[in-house]
């Protein structure tokens, strides 16, 4: 099956606060209403202190509204803006037919940052994700963003990259009409170029 | 980007529910909106405090949610159409007055919104607050989308006015949280002739009356019933006699519904969807209970609708087999949210079908990486936070001053002082301004041989809410504790709101400040300021303080939340280590920097075995420089 037309489309964002994991969710949920989809979103962020697991649901449909949380090994795309909070939530929502493409730089949790527990290598972690899914992009989106001076814009770049493979109908256009409805002229640069970069992503295959 | 407040009827936004319950105040002309912020109702007064100006409303953050109610239900008796908000534990503190404006009505439209929490994802309890309308003969509504949110919440409006009452809508965090399409509706003007008719009987049911009142009241709810009867929030959808009726309302009706179709069983099972929950549309359940012999009913929490439900039929469908299939037999839990797989199990098991949700092997793959590969992130103070300071001298001072010291508190960023990260110092924690009444009573046992210092930690928002009536007992009872209030200028743990001790009010306009360290020294009681950045003077400042007794004391901690200073300030120090100077594994310190002070911005870092400054979390605050034994950790002021 193409996953454009798969009812409902079922994208799970998965990152860390901070991270701008709701903001891309809204955005990319506004830019598929534009569209004539309809489209809910379940946002889980606990206590929301920094540091805290954020997830977004996004659930895309031509017909119907669904409820805000994606049930279990129903997720088709998860976003993943930090690699752990990728893997945790293939783990938990995904199947043998879930697609990811997730950033590649990790943000400790406090635990690891006390040394009290270890942080799993970048190899285990991909592996994990490869043997856990269809198929999964890596991009070094983190760098990318500091390559453009902010490590904030992360996570226009995977929307970017996520556009660009086009597992999913949305239309490189449409996100950018909604990244200039909410952004001034400097930032709105900034963040344009970030979209762009991630979209013409070259993923070496 | 969306806006709520946008002229465009027609158009469709993608609204969060709480947004589209302020968009359906906004169509239904509302004038006053007050509460007090809670998860995860805030964002309904946020969105309409920011619009406020544009459209003339009176928008407040009222000190707590009983006052919040008595404002709306003052502009209501005034002519103006008002709403309050507030989380499920915020509506018991507004009960009282509930349960009076109940019995004597009002003028212009009520609406009471009380968004609950089951899952307790950002809460102390799951309480199902749908009882509350029951229990005081109010209408109930319960929104299932974000369309619906809008729709019932400019509909409780007119509702209101037609039965002089207040009605409630109850959302849910998977309701006010979520986002989801809304087509949006004309907004209103607000109408400008505000006035109190004093001709008017008096409201009060003081005159001997309440049971008066309370007749009325229950003739209303079979007129409210009446209305409900032709609700385009309730609906059937399925085959004429299902072999399975599911009956639902509020986020049961799309799990339901995506249950069903997952499991391909349209032609079997029916949903009648229920919008108006209380009173029950009577007529309406009947007409469908009589065709279907078995019953699933899928609700949040409660067996609210299962047990309104099982009554009806009792009283009005005698003598027929009619199995009752939820909470009570186990097929739907009564605690914890819901969801599409929990709805799949329970219709499995009732019509014997079989449906795997994912494959064993990979499910087990899956669990294996997690329990192996995927650690907890655990929340945490935030970078800079006072109250870590705070915890630090005080657990410094209790152990310092060695009469084990017992520490009370409440609601609020420092109740996560009985975790790690605040040492485990905070050894009770309960509801709004409850630590310093519970060291009222510790306070009062010295006569039964109790010989313990008792501290209770208050905010400044939730010292206004609820503190202060407990420190007056305490003084006037003598009570021996210690009242530490953790002012960090604003309600931070729920966006950084004004409180009355906030020189600026809901919509950014000033407004008078109540000083908390005046009142406190108006009522008699001695008050020290500490700055909790500065540890050692507030250990040595807490340590006086915890060997004189006889009466209650003040302490004030007095820094602006980090997140809330990062907006308009630059940080205070550069922080770096001293490569050399952290000794590292060899310390003796046991990483007591990264172990226990458990800062985000400090790394250990596993290859060199020291510590490092995360500089990209750091927000220099500097206190870190204080508990380094080897003075490793170095702070630079910025200018």
């Amino acid at each position: 099956m193409s996953l454009p037309q798969k009812e409902p489309l079922n994208l799970i964002i998965a990152g860390v606060g901070g991270q701008g994991n709701v903001l891309i969710s809204r955005l990319i949920g506004q830019a598929m209403v534009d569209d004539g989809y309809k489209v809910t979103i379940g946002e889980t962020y606990g206590a929301s202190q920094r540091g805290g697991s954020v997830t977004s649901h996004v659930r895309i449909s031509k017909d119907h509204q669904y409820g805000a949380l994606i049930p279990e090994g129903q997720a088709d795309i998860i976003l993943g803006l930090e690699p752990m909070e990728t893997l945790r939530h293939l783990a938990l929502r995904g199947s043998p037919s879930t697609y990811v493409i997730t950033n590649t730089r990790p943000i400790y949790p406090m635990c690891v940052a006390t040394g009290e527990a270890e942080y799993p290598t970048l190899d285990h972690i991909q592996q994990n994700i490869d043997e856990l899914s269809r198929k999964a992009w890596y991009v070094d989106a983190s760098e990318i963003a500091l390559n453009l001076g902010v490590v904030l814009l992360t996570n226009i770049v995977m929307v970017g990259a996520l556009a660009g493979l086009k597992i999913m109908a949305l239309k490189p256009d449409r996100f950018e009409h909604q990244l200039k409805a909410i952004f001034q002229k400097g930032k709105l640069d900034l963040n344009l170029r970030a979209f762009k970069m991630g979209l013409g992503h070259d993923f070496g295959q | 980007m969306s806006g709520i407040a946008v002229n465009a009827p027609q158009t469709i936004q993608l609204l969060m529910g709480n947004e589209a319950i302020a968009r359906g105040a906004l169509e239904a002309g509302v004038g006053v909106a007050a509460a007090y912020p809670g998860t995860p109702s805030t964002d309904i007064i946020d969105s309409l405090a920011d619009v406020a100006k544009d459209l003339n409303l009176y928008v407040e953050w009222s000190v707590n949610e009983k006052v919040a109610l008595e404002v709306a239900a003052g502009a209501s008796l005034g002519g103006v159409r008002a709403l309050t908000a507030m989380k499920q534990l915020g509506l018991n503190v507004a009960l009282d007055f509930l349960a009076n404006v109940s019995l004597t009505g009002i003028k212009s439209g009520l609406v009471l919104v009380v968004c609950d929490d089951p899952g307790a994802l950002s809460s102390t309890n799951e309480q199902d607050s749908r009882n509350i309308a029951k229990m005081f003969d109010l209408p109930l509504l319960e929104p299932a989308t974000a369309q619906e949110a809008k729709d019932m919440t400019k509909w409780a409006f007119e509702l209101s006015e037609q039965i002089s009452n207040v009605c409630l809508v109850r959302s849910v965090t998977r309701i006010s949280h979520a986002r989801g399409n809304v087509v949006l509706g004309e907004l209103r003007e607000v109408s400008a002739r505000a006035s109190f008719d004093t001709t008017q009987k008096p409201y009060t049911t003081i005159m001997g009356g309440a049971p008066q009142y309370h007749r009325v009241l229950h003739e209303n709810l079979t007129k409210i019933a009446q209305i409900f009867e032709s609700s385009p929030f309730n609906g059937y959808a399925g085959p004429e006699r299902p072999e399975l009726l599911i009956i639902t309302c509020g986020t049961g009706w799309l799990y339901s519904w995506e249950a069903i179709k997952m499991l391909s069983l349209q032609d079997s099972v029916g949903i009648l969807k229920l919008g108006t929950t209380w009173p029950l549309p009577g007529e309406l359940v009947k007409r469908h209970m009589m065709k279907a012999e078995k019953i699933l009913v899928v609700e949040e929490v409660d067996a609210f609708l299962e047990n309104n439900l099982k009554v009806l039929a009792v009283d009005s469908l005698p003598g027929r087999d009619r199995i009752f299939y939820g909470k009570h037999s186990g097929h739907i839990n009564p605690f914890g949210e819901i969801n599409t797989d929990i709805v799949i199990r329970a219709l499995t098991n009732i019509l014997n079908t079989k449906y795997i949700i994912r494959d064993e092997a990979y499910r087990q793959k899956a669990t294996e990486i997690l329990n192996r590969y995927v650690v907890f992130r655990e929340t945490q103070f935030c970078p800079g936070c006072p109250h870590r300071g705070l915890f630090w001298a005080l657990k410094d001072s209790l152990r310092l001053d060695g009469q084990e010291g017992v520490l009370t508190g409440d609601i609020g960023c420092y109740g996560s002082g009985v975790g790690s990260t605040g040492f485990k110092q905070l050894k009770t924690m309960h509801s709004m301004g409850s630590g310093i009444g519970v060291a009222n009573g510790l306070g009062k046992l010295e006569q039964f041989g109790f010989k313990q210092p008792v501290l209770a930690t208050c905010g400044d928002s939730t010292f206004f809410h609820a503190a202060i009536p407990a420190l007056i007992n305490g003084i006037h009872s003598k009570a021996n504790f210690i009242l530490l209030l953790l002012d960090n200028s604003g309600t931070a743990m729920t966006g950084f709101q004004p409180h009355p001790g906030i020189p600026m009010n809901a919509v950014g306009d000033p407004a008078p400040a109540v000083d908390i360290g005046d009142l406190c020294r108006g009522l008699g009681v001695p008050v020290e300021i500490v700055d909790p950045y500065d540890i050692e003077d507030t250990t040595q400042k807490l340590l006086n303080v915890l060997r004189h007794s006889g009466r209650p004391r003040v302490i004030i901690s007095q820094r602006e939340c980090s997140l809330m200073r990062a907006r308009s300030e630059k940080p205070l120090y550069q922080m770096d280590v001293v490569a050399h100077q952290c000794q590292g594994e060899t310390c003796g310190c046991n990483r007591f920097c990264t172990r226990v002070f458990r800062c985000p911005g400090l790394m250990w870092n596993t290859n060199t075995k020291k510590v490092e400054i995360d500089q990209a979390i750091c927000v220099g605050c500097g206190v870190c420089v204080d508990i380094c034994p080897q003075s490793a950790i170095t702070r630079k002021e910025i200018r």
